[in-house]
């Protein structure tokens, strides 16, 4: 049974359909980069994948949980499904370890001691240890994303969503960003990304989607996608990206 | 009739009628948090028979002089039979003011935090409560500080309103001083001096509650 499946998925924002018929799934273990020209939908397609927008008509499910609108089903999908934003969304007014502890106390009730072992675990996967008293605004943009990204962690998700995490960040702290994804890669995790990083994609991702125009134009093993693609538009957009 | 001097004494009793006007305030501040701040979440739920219900409210409460909440609940009440004393009346109506402007500043405070902050709070599965609990209101909180403690300063001066039933605080007691006495500079420039000691401070923790929160947004 794939982890994710995603069923002729239509969005709409008001009279702009953006989402037309979108469909794939997603083993557990792979990791599936969502590519394209902005606009071309995959935010948003990722966006729906936990529920932060609604879909009009479709299917999602994802790690065993459907996507509907009830509360309550939605927030036991979302103790599953980590998510991780482009603009990192740390809350400004708690230091890095209560950022990383609050929602599994609150949300998940583990005792307080064993909060505070996963923080200490997590921030040291993403090489941050030392920053567990530090506040948000005290790091620099890598290490707050990194740090958004342990927070998801601590809840212990099945599927990771990333959304365009490394757009906010100059070259040599996406650099840090990008390795720590790279290291839950290979321990299995199942993750989805909407990315710019072409040659990250190529390297990490199993499968690469490209997406255009609201649907899912080619996909397929990311090396061949990008070595060989099938479609005037992936190509263009390829080029585009190796000047 | 012989006609007193303002001297000691009587500036004792401007003293003391000012803690009425501070108790006022108080009243007016902690009663009007309570209900402004239920106001102002039901202002920015989900719901939108909520919302409407306390937009409603807060146009009525600013779109009313404070003096025509005060006569209603004073007359208004005591025809309908129910006798305030001044100071109930005084407190109801400074709170009930108090609320619709507290409401409407805490309105603004609680959506000036970023959109994000609720859509990474809600994917980490937390409820609304939890939301609001954890993640909005203390960050709402600190936006709200210099303008809270700004409208303090409204109230406290607002109180004066309350002489006219009869309610003996600062304005009030100035009048009655002024009545056996005579002296309206001295008296009204005491009083002003009294509003101002309590004010002035306030002004200036407003200013400076406003510095520090664009110095920890900008550091």
């Amino acid at each position: 049974m794939p982890e994710v499946i995603v069923e002729n998925v239509h969005k709409s924002f008001g009279m702009v359909e953006v989402l037309k018929g979108v469909s794939l799934t997603v083993e557990r273990g792979e990791v599936i980069a969502l590519i394209g020209r902005s606009g071309s939908g995959k935010s948003t397609l990722l966006r729906c994948i936990n529920g932060l927008e609604k879909i009009n008509s479709g299917r999602i499910e994802i790690a065993g949980h459907t996507v509907s609108s009830d509360p309550k089903q939605l927030r036991a999908l979302r103790t599953d499904v980590g998510i991780v934003f482009q603009s990192y969304n740390l809350f400004p007014h708690l230091s890095v370890g209560e950022n990383i502890m609050l929602a599994p106390k609150i949300v998940k009730n583990v005792a307080k001691a064993q909060t505070r072992e996963t923080a200490e675990r997590v921030l040291k996967l993403v090489g941050l240890s030392e920053k567990f008293d530090a506040y948000p605004d005290e790091l620099s943009g890598g290490q707050q994303q990194r740090v958004a990204i342990a927070r998801s962690l601590a809840m212990q998700p099945k599927v990771m969503l990333f959304d365009e995490v490394t757009s906010a960040l100059d070259p040599e702290l996406t650099e840090e960003v990008l390795n720590v994804m790279e290291q839950l890669a290979r321990d299995g995790m199942t993750m989805i990304l909407v990315t710019h990083e072409m040659a990250f994609a190529r390297r990490v991702a199993t499968k690469t989607i490209f997406m255009h125009q609201g649907k899912i134009w080619e996909e397929g093993l990311s090396k061949q996608l990008f070595s060989d693609p099938q479609t005037p538009e992936l190509r263009q957009f390829v080029k585009a990206d190796v000047k | 009739m012989i006609l007193r001097t303002f001297g000691f004494s009587e500036f004792g009793f401007l003293v003391s009628a000012l803690l009425w006007t501070v108790v006022l305030t108080i009243i007016a501040l902690s009663g009007g948090g309570i209900v402004g701040f239920f106001i102002a979440l039901a202002r920015t739920s989900t719901h939108k028979w909520l919302r409407i219900v306390a937009a409603t409210y807060i146009q009525i409460i600013q779109g009313i002089p404070v003096l025509m909440i005060l006569f209603l609940s004073y007359y208004g009440l005591s025809l309908a039979g129910l006798q305030l004393p001044p100071l109930v009346a005084a407190g109801a109506s400074m709170t009930i003011y108090a609320s619709g402007y507290l409401a409407e500043i805490w309105r603004g405070c609680i959506q000036s935090v970023p959109k994000q902050q609720w859509e990474a709070s809600e994917s980490l599965a937390m409820t609304r409560t939890q939301q609001y609990r954890y993640v909005i209101l203390p960050q709402a909180l600190r936006i709200s500080l210099p303008s809270t403690v700004g409208f303090a300063v409204q109230v406290v001066k607002n109180t004066s309103i309350t002489s006219i039933i009869g309610f003996v605080e600062l304005a009030r007691a100035g009048q009655l001083i002024n009545n056996a006495t005579f002296q309206p500079f001295r008296v009204f420039i005491a009083v002003a001096a009294l509003y101002f000691v309590v004010c002035y401070p306030l002004s200036q923790l407003s200013r400076w509650l406003e510095r520090r929160l664009h110095a920890r947004s900008h550091r």
